[in-house]
């Protein structure tokens, strides 16, 4: 005997509720989240220990969990800013999810932090699909990956909140068309902000903290239409 | 983490579509369970075009997922819908494509909303009495219904 039953799931609702919970749960501990999405290379890394060294020094209390398939390389990188530095291996998976972040929080989270920026895997297909529970999310790309990455991974660029494009230092040197890549952002995320940072000028120097902070202050965050999407 | 992440991990073919699946198949035996049923042997998935999740790895994530639950053999049949956005200004309505255009081609503005193509949803669940080793075993294959 066989019957039919309508179930009307969204498959991924579980990580979905698991994102509300605990961004809820952090904001009650005064926390915001800030998740990074990047390919490998893209630069997260290095921008963000620039940033994560101008939050200590602005007096913001700061902490940061780096995610990666294999090597500690990142969190060594990153500890160098002096702020709390986690770092989580995925074993081989592609992405974090919700649980899996809030189970890595747990007993590590320093009490009174205000920012904590996630550096997601470096992936631009999978992580795009898992809220971590952030208030603001973030969509890095390097000037030498080609202006037309935000068509290529549409998901990812179409649910970002913040653009930065990276190594600014090298557009010259990459050819890199900085109206085509802006052109095609608006394409698949219109009204988004893109900021350009370089780490060895100096270009962008804090304005992902300041942009984290505003945030995190309850200043609204940019509404892609993507999310805006009656799934 | 479930078996098949590690597995997919190990042959270096670490990808979302394997935990969209063990996802999947937790809510179906769910359902299943609540029914009483014993057995699944079909479920029926809307993917949107602007999902993230590739139909054909998802196939091959289900069918080694299901082994040894509920659903083993079950058929995954997917269906998949396209992006369409409406303009919050001139209400025009159309299909963003791929990659999708999420600026109104009439008027150039933000689209206001987008109406399909973010589905990941289960929409229905075949249920059987008998577990699947009583069923005639098939093999679980992707078939498209669009």
């Amino acid at each position: 005997m066989c019957r039919v039953v309508d179930l009307q799931q969204a498959v991924l609702a579980k990580n979905a509720m698991a994102a509300q919970v605990l961004r809820t749960e952090l904001a009650a501990r005064g926390t915001t989240v800030v998740n990074l999405l990047s390919s490998p290379g893209s630069g997260k890394t290095a921008l963000l220990e620039r940033e994560l060294r101008l939050a200590r020094q602005r007096g913001v209390s700061t902490a940061a969990l780096t995610a990666d398939l294999a090597t500690e390389n990142d969190a060594q990188r990153l500890a160098r800013s002096e702020v709390p530095v986690k770092q989580v291996l995925t074993d081989g998976l592609c992405h974090l999810e919700a649980d899996m972040l809030a189970g890595h929080l747990h007993h590590w989270l320093p009490d009174g932090t205000r920012l904590l920026f996630v550096e997601n895997v470096g992936n631009l297909v999978c992580p795009a699909s898992y809220d971590l529970g952030e208030s603001l999310r973030v969509v890095l790309a390097s000037v030498t990956e080609g202006e037309d990455k935000p068509l290529k991974y549409p998901t990812a660029f179409g649910l970002a909140h913040l653009v930065i494009v990276t190594k600014t230092d090298l557009a010259e040197a990459a050819d890199f068309d900085e109206a085509a890549f802006r052109a095609h952002v608006q394409q698949v995320n219109p009204g988004v902000e893109v900021l350009l940072a370089s780490v060895r000028s100096g270009e962008g120097a804090g304005e992902l903290v300041d942009r984290a902070l505003a945030a995190a202050d309850g200043t609204p965050v940019h509404a892609p239409v993507m999310a805006r999407a009656h799934a | 983490m479930g078996a098949g992440q590690t597995a997919a991990a190990q042959d270096g073919e670490a990808m979302h579509e394997m935990s969209v699946a063990l996802a999947m198949i937790e809510q179906v035996e769910q359902a299943a369970r609540a029914d009483g049923a014993h057995g699944v042997t079909h479920v029926r998935l809307e993917i949107g075009e602007l999902a993230g999740v590739v139909p054909e790895a998802l196939a091959f994530c289900f069918e080694l997922a299901c082994a040894g639950t509920a659903l083993e053999g079950a058929e995954l049949i997917t269906r998949t819908v396209p992006g369409t956005a409406r303009c919050a200004g001139c209400r025009t309505t159309w299909e963003v494509g791929m990659p999708p255009q999420l600026l109104c081609p009439h008027c150039n503005d933000a689209a206001g909303d987008l109406v399909s193509g973010r589905e990941l949803r289960i929409c229905e669940v075949g249920l059987a009495d008998a577990p699947p080793a009583a069923r005639e075993r098939t093999r679980a294959s992707i078939n498209e219904e669009s």
